[in-house]
């Protein structure tokens, strides 16, 4: 029980310092080190997607392989809470 | 189950809900929302008929595996929509549809909101619209109707 207590208390330090300094180092709101993509983005959503809402734009189309795998993710939690939590009816 | 007070405001908004949901699904290339928001909307609405009418009388009505069907359905259509752009334009995910005369193909000329525009976005809107419907209430359903049978 000593043992894994100190481990936890060793791991969360770690693991809290290097959040802290990630949020140290994380640069000011509104000031982005690099925007030409955003720009890119900005400029040509309407033409190469067709679409008005740039965030749908970016959400569904330049960046579409991360809504799919939050569309996986959504699967598989239901896919785990149906196998866990269904009534098995007695006939 | 509950009273009646509870099953008239129920029955009173739920279209409404429904509706709102709807119109944040389709508005999803024009307006702030899209399918995984709206879904969440219908998926609070059919919550709300949950909390009224109990968990048995839904299980009456549509069982956990339908919903599962169409869940797996919406995830589908979203990965063929995908595919399809894997076949049309060479790239996986590519907005094949902008630029044809098809529904969904035009390019809005300004910031004035046309719906058929987007292109692919619209369709897998509705896709991932019904996957996030079907997927929350399956599981808002499915944990309901476990307590009620626990005892």
């Amino acid at each position: 029980m000593q043992g894994r207590m100190l481990l936890a208390a060793c791991s969360l330090t770690v693991i809290s310092t290097f959040l802290i300094f990630g949020a140290l180092l994380i640069h000011p709101f509104g000031v982005p080190n690099a925007y030409k993509m955003d720009q890119y983005i900005i400029d040509n959503t309407q033409n190469e997607s067709g679409a008005n809402n740039g965030v749908t734009a970016v959400v569904f189309d330049y960046r579409g392989f991360d809504t799919l795998g939050e569309a996986t993710i959504l699967f598989t939690a239901v896919a785990g809470v149906i196998l866990i939590f269904r009534v098995v009816k007695k006939e | 189950m509950m009273s009646k007070i509870v099953k008239t405001t129920a029955n009173i908004s739920f279209p409404f809900i429904v509706i709102y949901g709807l119109y944040i699904i389709a508005h999803g290339h024009l307006t702030p929302g899209g399918g995984f928001q709206g879904g969440a909307i219908i998926a609070s609405g059919l919550a709300l008929l949950l909390v009224a009418y109990g968990s048995d009388w839904i299980m009456d009505k549509i069982e956990e595996s339908k919903l599962s069907i169409l869940e797996s359905l919406g995830a589908l259509g979203f990965i063929s929509v995908a595919f399809l752009g894997f076949i049309f334009g060479g790239v996986f995910f590519t907005n094949f549809i902008v630029g044809m005369p098809i529904l969904f193909g035009g390019i809005p000329v300004s910031t004035a909101a046309d719906i058929n525009t987007g292109g692919t976005l619209p369709l897998m809107n509705f896709a991932v619209g019904l996957k996030v419907i079907a997927g929350l209430f399956a599981i808002v359903l499915v944990m309901a109707y476990y307590i009620s049978k626990e005892d």
